[in-house]
């Protein structure tokens, strides 16, 4: 019996030679995320009169691996605002328990105010920001929506890099490629949020995640959708895609070259 | 014999304590930066300073959104800025823009706070300087301009590169399409390669004397310069905001360039 603790576990060196030490690395930079690995894809969102709707898949693929079919993207905090998080899961997680504790602490707060939708994206995007100048990203690219200071709806985008900005619809990933364009055919610049209608976004988001669900293959036919509104945060966290439409896919034979 | 915590002992096995083998140096695959494009111009007149942004931020190809503003009020009173006497447009990297103005503006309340004057232009200019040189070994990536009134009531220009090197100027043009403004800028407004007519023979004509404009000229001249910018480069366009810098006060207008 070895009496140095440390020594427990440990193979010993008589029998399987030296232990090689070298991957476990103690000399040259420290690592941080230099790569996200379990990630989210898209989330898009758009605001209408009264509100904001959000919408995200509930996958978290492991590169091409659909890894986890059950997870939640959009978060509630407190009952005034949803973030929707893409890109890596594990640091939504922790962004995730840092919202947690600074709820508890406001809410125990003697101040009485509450932290809006802005309020948070200002703090997020800080985070965010300060990480990335310790080159040791949180590797999430994040929508903030709920009101501001005016209570008036409020939208706005933070990356990994501490990049911010607002857009009447945003969205992130594959979405800004493919949702964006949908929502700005539904919703042109001309029209105010006051014409859009709560269940007009609801349906585009949903017609987005569909479109996404088609053409973005790290991505899932299991949605959350929330709805936040003056009366509050309406969160459907088990959505489905409905009305799907393959017909096509039974015309395609061979890989597109192919012709019979 | 092995090693424990440095110190030799006569266990007769041995255990793998030290670490002996290197690993060589990994590189970051990680950058921090990433270009939001856009331009951003300003012109001094003898009472008035102006400074321009449009208002398109992107990310590679993508549209990032059509409203977010590159000039900002310094030293204001509250969030709207009003009450401010100095005004900073950067271009660049938009997060790090967001801190410096964030930085510079603390700067400026705290020298009110301490001092019980407003900061004048020159001493901001210099602080400035400062700021980015603090951060020369991972630099603020952005390309400052500087506007106010200074102590003679004549518009004050400073322009930066982003690690503190600056100038007073009469003009300065910034950002993704500096190249393309700031030769017309030295036309228009420093009379650059004008001549006054048979006023000599052949390269003995005599060069025309650059003089302060009126502010309504030079509006004009910062609207051309945008339009044209616009049709040339693809990170320029969607607005164009323009903050006026006189006695009076900072007055914003807002005109809007082509989204395509």
């Amino acid at each position: 019996m070895n009496h140095f603790p440390e020594a427990w576990g440990r193979p010993r060196d008589d029998i399987y030679g030296p232990y090689n030490p070298s991957y476990l690395q103690t000399t040259g930079p420290k690592a941080y995320t230099q790569s996200p690995a379990v990630t989210g894809t898209s989330v898009v969102a758009v605001k209408f009169n009264g509100g904001v709707a959000i919408a995200a898949d509930n996958l978290a693929s492991y590169g091409s691996l659909s890894r986890f079919t059950d997870v939640k993207r959009l978060r509630k905090f407190g009952d005034t605002a949803v973030i929707g998080f893409s890109g890596d899961v594990s640091d939504m997680q922790y962004i995730d328990r840092l919202l947690d504790s600074i709820d508890i602490r406001e809410n125990y707060s003697a101040h009485g105010n509450t932290l809006n939708a802005k309020n948070l994206h200002t703090y997020l995007s800080k985070v965010l920001y300060k990480r990335r100048s310790e080159f040791n990203p949180l590797w999430n690219h994040i929508l903030v929506a709920g009101f501001d200071d005016n209570k008036k709806p409020f939208l706005s985008s933070a990356d990994l890099l501490g990049t911010t900005f607002s857009a009447p619809h945003l969205a992130t990933g594959f979405g800004a490629h493919l949702a964006i364009p949908i929502l700005r055919r539904l919703f042109p610049e001309e029209r105010p949020v006051e014409e859009i209608s709560k269940d007009e976004a609801v349906t585009a988001l949903r017609e987005c995640i569909k479109v996404l669900w088609y053409r973005d293959a790290r991505s899932l036919d299991k949605y959350s959708l929330a709805v936040i509104t003056a009366q509050g945060i309406d969160i459907q966290e088990d959505q489905q895609v409905e009305a799907q439409s393959w017909a096509f896919a039974e015309t395609i034979k061979g890989y597109g070259a192919q012709v019979n | 014999m092995t090693t424990f915590m440095g110190q030799p002992h006569s266990e007769a096995i041995g255990y793998s304590f030290t670490q002996t083998a290197s690993v060589p140096i990994k590189e970051h695959s990680f950058y921090p930066y990433t270009d939001n494009g856009g331009s951003t111009l300003g012109i001094t007149g003898s009472d008035f300073a102006i400074l321009a942004g449009d208002t398109r931020s992107v990310a590679g190809y993508n549209i990032n959104s059509r409203y977010v503003p590159k000039v900002f009020k310094i030293g204001g009173d509250d969030e709207t800025g009003d009450g401010a006497h100095i005004l900073l447009s950067v271009v660049g990297f938009a997060a790090d823009g967001q801190a410096l103005k964030e930085r510079l503006d603390a700067v400026v309340k705290m020298y009110k706070y301490q001092h019980g004057k407003s900061m004048s232009v020159g001493a901001c200019a210099q602080r400035l300087s400062t700021i980015l040189y603090q951060k020369r070994f991972f630099p603020y990536y952005v390309h400052a301009i500087l506007a106010g009134l200074d102590e003679d009531g004549k518009g004050a220009l400073y322009s930066y590169d982003p690690v503190g090197s600056y100038e007073r100027e009469q003009c300065r043009a910034a950002g993704s399409a500096a190249s393309l403004i700031m030769p017309f800028l030295d036309n228009q407004v420093n009379f650059k390669n004008q001549y006054i007519p048979g006023s000599g023979e052949g390269h003995a004509l005599e060069p025309k004397r650059a003089e302060p404009l009126p502010r309504d000229t030079v509006e004009r001249l910062v609207r051309d310069a945008f339009t044209s910018a616009v049709e040339r480069h693809i990170e320029v366009g969607d607005g164009l905001q323009m903050m006026v810098i006189t006695s009076a006060g900072i007055e914003e207008i807002y005109y809007p360039l082509k989204k395509d």
